[in-house]
């Protein structure tokens, strides 16, 4: 049984709810509908009411018309993978700055993790990220609790009453679950509270201190590396562990060609695994971190060519089911410092979809319609229903233009932070406009529109 | 040359250019007065966030023989110790002016960030685990001048790789020069990849003999016992330069400061073919011809400096007492 993605936490559509909408001319495809074809959608009441031929649409009356001849509309993104950083860390990104980087970047639902300051171990916290999600979210928003307390890896946290106030999942995401013991006992609560768990596949104890991905450019560089090890070995672990205790997990950002191996042999056993990729490891390589710019540390790190090659497949095959962002923003003075001293991760929502379609669809490597199912999949997880562009759905759209080229970082972003590693990367397609339950949840300026 | 960050900022050409200069300089080392006026007017920062004893002093050394101002900064006392960021810290010294910033930094990339921050040259005296161009530069004269050049030389570089920054530098510095090296040491201590800097690997001594130079490096004593290698002393037994490993006409190398007994004996380190002290010797001449190269080498005019007529830019004033 799944819930509408405007089941999540948000601003809404405003008081009295959405006005109709009437998208003319646009090229709509959707592969989980089979619909590729130039249309006018009719939105009314926050659902699809027509999808018509081109020019047929009838325009209910005081509807907002919006010329989109010559654009896309897609079914809008999920992104299981943010950090908004609220509560404490908000001059890096709160509700408000985070949900509207999200609406830029065409999604139309999030969920944030909950590696916060305090972290989300109470019912309490969870109530009062739900409130405030509720008048400052201008996407739906999904909070996860973590999985231990004060993510220490050591005791759960009372996972049912977290699921009582609302949690969508757990995560003690940014670090991993160390002990073996406690993943069990994690995934054995699972049968009574559910939820997926979401985790950060990581053994500190093969990471060492490693600040990159380990390989020619780290021994270059004299940075210490992180061997793939660090991530394959745990999710064969965790793989095993869920297989054995019929319970359900997702592993968050896949890095390594060996991560790849390892969660296609828990699948191939039975195991309800999942998988992510984010934008940055499918364009990316270490090679980038020869620059010693910041901006290109994250966690897990950047890796090979061959790691970058093996990640792509497997978004092909559908090892990997979704993509997430990892957003994580961070302040200029934590990133304008040596490389082994800078904060790790990166922000990703507004550049997601522009990036993945400049460097893998428009050079052939991937389909359009398997990018679009990708980064929609997300919703899954956590039995949301993914976007789709059919009569009666919720209207969840991104009106996209694939030929617009522009500068990534050159107008600024809507997040409160800039660590982008794409920051000055030349970009082809463009988000217009995001459609949340029938209402406008983001209009890139100059994007003409009129009324009925 | 605008900075010195990285041996990869060169080319042959430009090693043998510092070279020659610092034989040069070399020669006005041997006179009773040995200050020369090449940089008067010039001020030179010594920024050290890490101990050093000969690379600091060196690098003093050298600007002061270059009639240069001098103002040493050690991270232990300063406001670096107060929590104050590179940035900062750079920002303020750039206020003062200076011409150059020599740089030394427990963080890769230190030198080649603060480019970003500062009008002056940067010097890179050691970045991290990253690299330590002017030491790389001052084993290549020192072997230029024993051996006349390094062409199909065969050099060994023994030790710990894995942290070692001198390593990076003279890996890269060797081969250019046209020498073929090879990195020895406990597979716990060789990074992967290492091969792509352009070098062969392997974890035994047994071939050592085919080396014409080798070089050890310093095994940290805090990094090591159980995590790397079991014990120095294991370490020792397999590793040790000796001269039960070494033939006489080997010349020995090490950057400083030695661990007597553990990756070199004492014999071999005080024995005849030892260039250990040489290296420090052509660290001061060769330190000041990397000075002169980013500060007066003629390839970059500096603009607003109103001094272009002191006769800085010329090196017929190498000669000139002070």
């Amino acid at each position: 049984m799944s819930e509408p993605v405007t089941s999540l936490d948000w601003r809404g559509a405003g008081d009295g709810g959405p006005g109709d909408l009437v998208v003319r001319g646009a090229v709509a495809l959707d592969p989980r509908a089979g619909l590729e074809r130039e249309c006018d959608i009719v939105i009314r009441d926050g659902r699809i009411a027509a999808i018509a031929e081109a020019g047929a649409g009838e325009e209910p009356e005081g509807a907002e018309v919006i010329d989109a001849a010559g654009m896309h509309a897609l079914p809008a993104f999920f992104d299981p993978h943010v950090h908004l950083r609220t509560p404490g860390q908000e001059y890096k990104e709160d509700i408000e700055t985070g949900t509207r980087s999200a609406a830029a970047g065409g999604y139309c639902g999030i969920v944030a993790m909950a590696n916060t300051d305090p972290v989300v171990d109470e019912p309490e916290t969870v109530r009062a990220l739900r409130e405030r999600a509720q008048t400052e979210a201008v996407v739906p928003t999904g909070f996860v609790g973590t999985v231990t307390k004060g993510m220490r890896g050591e005791e759960l946290t009372e996972m049912a009453e977290l699921r009582e106030a609302g949690a969508v999942g757990f995560s003690d995401d940014g670090l991993p679950i160390r002990s073996a013991g406690v993943m069990q006992r994690a995934l054995q609560y699972q049968h009574l509270v559910g939820g997926t768990i979401l985790l950060h596949e990581e053994d500190p104890e093969l990471t060492r201190d490693g600040v990159m991905g380990e390989g020619a450019v780290s021994a270059a560089l004299g940075l210490a590396g992180v061997p793939s090890i660090s991530e394959s070995t745990m999710i064969a672990r965790d793989g095993l562990l869920c297989l054995y205790e019929d319970a359900t997990a997702h592993v968050q950002h896949l890095s390594a060609r060996e991560s790849v191996d390892a969660v296609a042999a828990a699948k191939a056993v039975g195991a309800r695994l999942t998988a992510e990729l984010t934008p940055h490891h499918l364009t990316l390589t270490d090679e980038a971190v020869r620059s010693l710019d910041a901006n290109f540390k994250m966690n897990p790190p950047l890796r090979t060519e061959a790691d970058r090659l093996a990640l792509i497949e497997a978004l092909r095959s559908g090892v990997v089911d979704c993509i997430g962002t990892d957003h994580a923003p961070h302040a200029i003075n934590e990133k304008n410092v040596p490389f082994e001293e800078a904060n790790m991760g990166v922000i990703g929502l507004e550049t997601a979809f522009p990036v993945l379609y400049t460097e893998l669809v428009e050079p052939g490597v991937i389909d359009l319609g398997l990018l679009v199912e990708r980064m929609g999949a997300g919703a899954e997880l956590f039995d949301l229903d993914p976007s789709t562009i059919a009569v009666d759905a919720e209207a969840n759209i991104a009106l996209v233009d694939l030929d617009a080229e522009w500068e990534a970082g050159a107008d600024g972003w809507e997040s409160r932070s800039s660590n982008s590693c794409f920051n000055g990367r030349a970009m082809r397609s463009r988000i217009l406009m995001t459609i949340i339950g029938g209402a406008v949840a983001f209009r890139r300026r100059r994007f003409a529109v009129r009324a009925a | 040359m605008r900075h010195l960050l990285s041996i990869e900022d060169l080319d042959r050409a430009g090693i043998e250019r510092i070279c020659e200069r610092a034989r040069s300089f070399a020669d006005v080392a041997r006179r009773d007065i040995k200050k020369v006026p090449t940089l008067r007017g010039r001020t030179v920062v010594n920024l050290f966030y890490e101990s050093s004893t000969r690379t600091s002093s060196s690098f003093e050394l050298a600007a002061k023989r270059l009639s240069a101002d001098l103002v040493s900064i050690k991270s232990a006392g300063s406001s670096v110790d107060k929590g104050e960021s590179l940035q900062d810290t750079v920002a303020t010294l750039t206020a003062l002016g200076p011409d150059a910033i020599v740089i030394r930094a427990p963080h890769a990339g230190a030198a080649q960030l603060i480019t970003g921050w500062t009008d002056a040259a940067v010097i890179n005296a050691g970045d991290g685990k990253h690299e330590h161009p002017t030491q790389a530069l001052l084993d290549v004269h020192t072997l230029l001048e024993h051996l006349g050049r390094l062409d199909g030389k065969r050099i060994w570089i023994v030790g710990d790789v894995l942290h070692s920054r001198v390593a990076r530098s003279c890996i890269r510095a060797f081969g250019l020069m046209g020498a073929e090296v090879t990195v020895a040491g406990p597979p716990t201590l060789i990074p992967r990849g290492i091969e792509e800097l352009g070098c062969a690997v392997s974890y035994t001594l047994d071939d050592i003999g085919e080396a014409d130079v080798v070089y050890g490096l310093r095994m940290q004593r805090e990094r090591m016992n159980g995590s790397f290698v079991p014990s120095l002393r294991e370490y020792a037994i397999h590793y040790q330069l000796n001269s039960r490993r070494l033939n006489p006409r080997q010349l020995v190398m090490h950057p400083g400061p030695v661990n007597r007994g553990i990756e070199i004996s004492p014999e071999t380190m005080d024995g005849p073919s030892s260039l250990i002290t040489s290296q420090v010797a052509s660290g001061l001449v060769v330190r000041m011809a990397v000075l002169y190269e980013v500060l007066a080498g003629g390839e970059r005019p500096r603009s607003g400096r109103g001094d272009a007529s002191s006769g800085a830019t010329s090196p017929a004033s190498i000669g000139e007492p002070a």
